[in-house]
């Protein structure tokens, strides 16, 4: 399968992150189709191409968007969530560098659509470069009468705020984030009511991922057939999947749903040469990992789920045999404990325990009887949890163990970095010291 | 109207029943007597679902729930830890979260006995750690205030104390912070938990993780006696457990009585109790040959009083002070006017004047329950004069603030500036200084209906034309009129009689005596709080006879002191603003410890008469209410109106001995509105003074905005504050001080 850029396409211009290379490729056109179209058959619009969420739930955007009550005489917002912070995910932030029009064009369809006249982006504090320049075009917008009052005469006005989080991984949650927005400790809250109902400043709220919202505008423009002639009947569209690890050429590819792994690597250059793949994640450390032989999977929603996982911000991470397993899942534990944010006994506790005992193994102190208990407080975390930061936490140990329990096994006698070489498994492994 | 409750079927254990549309799960089962092990579920706040030790089954849903923060939907199965192992494993695997980092220190910790971790980890934990590493731990304990210890390593993160800070008493000083293993209760680096009501934090903590400094290491549980009890501080009624080890009190909390204080109460309520064993009168003193008091024994003492008051006979004033139970207080009536045939009898030790004691007579005394808790939470509106409810009624305050909350009723109150409780009861200000207060009380006619409640404090006295005002405005708007003192003893005094209806009053009596009157008997009255001089109306009496449980200014000038009981060496009832009785039994009975009542009747058995319980109301020529006149003295330059009232904590006699509590207090401020400022040259936040008639307080100004004009404010008798005047008084405000 080929690569099908489209929010991705001009990439390569010196200026497509600003308002004339935007505009050079058809930008700022799908607003004023919308606005002459109406919100109802927006909606409409969106849910018959069966957009699912990009940030990693995959939930059908339309419907979302439908949940959002109307003429119920209250404000409406809309929050782009920017909290890209997953590890492995890196493409929000990419697209935000190269093509944050995209973005606000989405964000004022978004807005129209569900009838709110504020929305605010959440993004990760710790990218200022991408703050500047979201803010920068969110200026540009504001300047070509694009955003503001009486948008282009149409009546629809629209403030747009940009917000920088403070470093934590829980904001992405939605209803953390939610709270983080409003100033409070980033917790998740709970639910019903649900942010449809009540959320920012507990009015009718959509959250939405970055990704999500830039494919609003080419959507608009090229309409659901074009958008359906992409991806699979339950996962159309396309994606951005920003490959990572052990691999020639890491980086953004756009490609239709449903494209596989192996083609996936293809494109990126494949595993390093001299090397092969030890297992690989479809979508961020809080979704299991798989082995070479699934590598022929389509990335799909559907079809990874059979496999075992999940497409989550589908952003695939490749490993190859120098790869330790212990030291991989400790390592993401180490980052989940520190991320957790402390509201529910599962999450706080676990996480804690988890890398406790997972750090123990990484020396070589580790038993096998602790194998049974770590799978135990895996099974107490899953499911037991306030929000999904829990289950993600309590997901990598599971799948590890399955493929890789001899590994787990040598490290109650010897130490992951005994076993394997951590230099090996770098990028300057084999340069000259 | 009919209110008509949905009700849903649902199932828990197999057990059908029919409850009420949105209750939640866990109360379902305890309907059921099915106890679903939990810690941040606590019925007057609202779910978090945090801590997921209520996790159960419920059929169709894969993963367990939290049954605090379900409510139930008809046709509802649900399986507790009983009938479902997975809840049952849930159950289990929470708890052993909980205790991997708990520091299991029960044998030393105040919760040990009564500790809901300790008691759920023996009905749903493990018998046995899997927990092989290294606790984490804390540095402890640490301070959240002078009273509240904190101990992080016990903490399980329930946010009971941090959801009570912020949703009940409405002083969000406590926060968690921090997240993940670390995450913790703590407070800004610059303003400590500052409540009136951070006692209960303790209380509802279900571990040992916020401790008393007062009560740390002092007791266990089961070496404890408890008893229920009422307070003894305030007109609100609190029900108090007041807990006993070897006839001492340790310590008190708060019980639950749904209809007055739920299950709160302030932390004056809590913690002001170490008075009872401080300074106290042992035996009664007479005064011997040479003029110094003695002790004597309780026969020579009431032998001695007695001849003393047959000389001063019908001569003689009872001023019986606020702090009495109803009991007392109805024998002190009756030892006035039957024993002595006295008419000159007040338990008021305070400002008082002719238009109260008439609107006492005809619109308070002898009602009771016409004005309900239940009934300011059900009010539309809520008018306040004169009356500061978080500090001169805390529960009140509490109350109010729920209702003000839930959006049902709203609160308007006749002061001079928007108090920090009236913002937290989202209270509308009708501004007025003492002078404007009758005019405004009058014009606030449009805030009221049938659906009203007026509640008008003791300081409604200091305002000539005041209660006279709220007595009309209650009659145009058919709302429902409360009057709330401050005083635990004062409902029932004035229900017992102890008004003078046709004799002198307080500041009359303290005129009079040395020439109409000649002998006084004082119950518990601090001089101080009287307007006028009782110290030199003591020295100029013939004879004074004081019934008191310490050493105090008049004992020491009277010429027989009769030693009598704290409240719990007795029992009694203390009748609340509500008219409510609240009675208890007594807790520390002590030997030889006489009630003022008992006491009252040995002294009438020596005069040769006795005591007798009537009721004192029916049949009673009541004065008509007529506004008294108003001051028309003139406010000069350099000078303003003193606006004022008491802190909650302050330098009130039954909360010494307690240095924690009193490190709590807030300290004294002087406000005055901005161009007021301006006029008497002042600058925020540099100190002022606050002066009249010789005496003066100096204290930090705050310029106010939206006050009364021409009003100075600062808090009486508070910490920071000495200065006890009534309001209205002009005081000389100036710049400067120490």
């Amino acid at each position: 399968m080929t690569l099908t850029p489209v929010l991705s396409a001009h990439w390569d211009e010196a200026d497509s992150y600003k308002i004339g290379g935007y505009m050079r490729h058809g930008g700022y056109t799908a607003f004023k189709k919308a606005f002459a179209t109406g919100p109802d058959e927006i909606i409409s619009l969106v849910k018959d191409s069966g957009l699912r969420g990009r940030g990693g739930a995959g939930f059908p955007t339309g419907l979302k968007w439908s949940f959002v009550p109307q003429g119920d005489g209250k404000p409406h917002y809309l929050v782009v969530n920017a909290d890209e912070s997953e590890p492995g995910a890196c493409k929000d932030t990419p697209l935000m560098m190269a093509n944050p029009h995209s973005l606000i064009e989405g964000i004022i369809i978004a807005a129209y659509a569900i009838r709110a006249n504020h929305a605010f982006i959440y993004i990760r504090g710790e990218i200022p470069h991408v703050f500047r320049r979201v803010n920068n075009a969110i200026r540009e917008a504001y300047a070509a009468g694009y955003l503001g009052k009486n948008i282009m005469g149409s009546g629809f006005d629209l403030e747009v705020v940009l917000h920088a989080g403070a470093g934590a991984y829980i904001c992405g949650e939605e209803t953390a984030l939610l709270d983080s927005l409003e100033g409070r400790r980033g917790q998740p809250r709970l639910k019903p009511p649900f942010p449809a109902v009540s959320g920012l400043y507990a009015s009718p709220s959509c959250v939405n991922n970055v990704e999500t919202i830039a494919n609003i505008p080419y959507l608009v423009n090229n309409g659901v057939d074009w958008f359906r002639s992409f991806g699979t009947e339950k996962s159309p569209g396309f994606k951005l999947f920003s490959v990572s690890g052990h691999v020639n050429r890491p980086g953004i590819y756009e490609a239709p749903l449903g494209i596989t792994m192996r083609e996936l690597l293809e494109h990126a250059g494949g595993v390093r040469d001299g090397h092969k793949v030890k297992f690989w994640l479809p979508g961020g450390s809080s979704v299991p990992m798989l082995t070479p032989d699934l590598l022929d999977t389509p990335l799909t929603y559907e079809d990874i789920a059979d496999a075992g996982s999940m497409l989550g911000t589908g952003t695939p991470m490749i490993f190859d045999e120098t790869t330790s397993v212990v030291r991989a899942v400790t390592g993401w534990l180490a980052f989940y404990k520190h991320e957790s944010c402390g509201k529910c006994t599962p999450c706080r506790e676990g996480t804690w325990w988890l890398s406790d005992v997972l750090h123990r193994f990484e020396d070589g102190h580790g038993t096998e009887s602790d194998l049974d208990k770590l799978i135990d407080i895996c099974s107490q975390i899953a499911g037991r949890s306030f929000c999904a930061l829990g289950d993600a936490a309590a997901t990598p140990f599971p799948a590890a163990l399955k493929y890789f329990r001899d590994e787990f096994v040598q490290a109650t006698n010897t130490p992951a970095n005994e076993t394997f070489d951590p230099v090996a498994a770098t990028v300057f492994a084999g340069a000259t010291r | 109207m009919t209110v008509t409750t949905q009700t849903v079927t649902v199932t828990v254990d197999g057990v059908v029943v029919e409850v009420p549309a949105g209750t939640l799960v866990i109360r379902v089962a305890e309907m059921l007597g099915t106890a679903i092990p939990r810690f941040c579920d606590h019925p007057l706040l609202e779910p978090v679902a945090a801590c997921r030790m209520c996790l159960v089954e419920i059929e169709g849903q894969g993963k367990p729930q939290p049954s605090c923060a379900i409510t139930v939907a008809d046709g509802m199965v649900i399986k507790t830890q009983h009938t479902s192992e997975m809840a049952e494993k849930a159950q289990a695997g929470v708890m052993e979260f909980l205790l991997i980092n708990h520091p299991l220190d029960c044998p030393i910790c105040d919760k040990g006995g009564e500790c809901p971790l300790q008691n759920q980890a023996m009905t749903n934990g493990q018998s046995e750690t899997r927990f092989e590493g290294t606790k984490r731990t804390f540095p402890k304990p640490i301070n959240v205030s002078a009273q509240v210890l904190l101990d992080r390593e016990r903490c399980v993160s329930c946010a009971r104390c941090t959801r009570f800070a912020d949703q009940i008493a409405g002083d969000p000083f406590i926060e968690l912070l921090e997240r993940g293993a670390k995450q913790q209760v703590g407070t800004s680096e610059d303003q400590p938990f500052d409540s009136y009501f951070s006692g209960n934090t303790i209380q509802i903590c279900p571990v040992g993780a916020l401790t008393s400094a007062k009560y740390r290491f002092r007791s266990r549980p089961f070496d404890l006696v408890s008893t229920p009890t009422a307070c003894e501080h305030c007109a609100s009624g609190c029900t108090l457990r007041t807990d006993v080890r070897r006839n001492t009190v340790m310590r008190r909390l708060a019980w639950d009585t749904p209809e007055v204080n739920e299950e709160w109460n302030c932390d004056k309520g809590r913690f002001a109790f170490p008075y009872t064993n401080e300074g106290r009168l042992t035996h009664p003193l007479v005064r011997d040959d040479s003029g110094n008091l003695v002790p004597a024994s309780w026969p020579e003492a009431l032998r001695v009083a007695a001849a003393g008051l047959v000389t001063t006979g019908k001569a003689t004033a009872v001023l019986s002070g606020g702090r009495v139970t109803v009991e007392d207080a109805q024998a002190y009536a009756s030892f006035a006017r039957d024993v002595l045939g006295t008419k000159d009898v007040d338990f008021r030790a305070r400002a008082v004047s002719h238009e109260e004691t008439a609107f006492l007579a005809n619109h308070v005394a002898s009602k009771s329950l016409d004005v309900t808790y239940g009934d300011l939470e059900a009010a539309k509106s809520v008018l306040l004069v004169s009356f500061e409810p978080e500090d001169e009624s805390p529960i009140v305050f509490l109350r109010l603030r729920k209702a003000a909350l839930s959006g049902t009723t709203k609160v308007y109150a006749v002061a001079p500036y928007t108090s920090a409780g009236l913002a937290k009861m989202k209270g509308t200000l009708l501004v007025a200084g003492p002078r404007e207060e009758v005019s405004v009380i009058a014009s606030a006619t449009n805030h009221l209906s049938s659906d009203s409640v007026v509640l008008v404090g003791e300081r409604a006295a200091q305002t000539p034309g005041a209660l006279a005002a709220v007595a009309e405005l209650v009659t145009k708007t058919g709302a429902k009129l409360a009057w709330i003192p401050r005083r635990a003893g004062d409902r029932g005094a004035l229900d017992a009689g102890l008004l003078p209806i046709d004799g002198r009053n307080t500041s009359e009596i303290v005129a009079a005596t040395g020439s109409a009157i000649k002998g006084l008997v004082v119950g518990g009255v601090s001089p101080e709080d009287v307007d006028g001089d009782l110290m030199a109306a003591i020295a100029k009496a013939q004879f004074v006879v004081s019934l008191e449980t310490r050493h105090t200014k008049i004992t020491a000038e009277a010429d027989v002191v009769l030693p009598v009981a704290v409240v719990t060496e007795k029992a009694g009832t203390f009748r609340n603003w509500e008219g409510r009785d609240r009675s208890f039994p007594a807790v520390t009975p002590t030997p030889g410890a006489l009630s003022d009542a008992e006491v009252l009747t040995e002294l009438a058995r020596e005069l040769g008469k006795s005591i007798s319980v009537s009721d004192f109301w029916p049949g009673v020529n009541k004065p008509a209410l007529k506004a008294d006149s108003a001051s028309a003295e003139s406010v000069g330059t350099g000078q303003a109106i003193l606006s004022t009232w008491r802190h909650l904590l302050d330098k009130g006699s039954l909360q010494s001995g307690e240095p924690y509590l009193a490190a709590t207090a807030r300290v004294a401020v002087i406000r005055v509105s901005p161009a007021t400022a301006q006029q008497l040259s002042l600058v925020d936040g540099a100190t002022a003074t606050v002066s009249c008639c010789g005496s003066s307080a100096s204290a930090p100004l705050i310029v106010t905005a939206g006050m009364a004009e021409g009003v100075v404010w600062l808090p009486a008798n508070s910490e920071g504050s000495s200065l006890n005047l009534p309001s209205g008084c002009i005081v000389e405000v100036s710049q400067g001080g120490n």
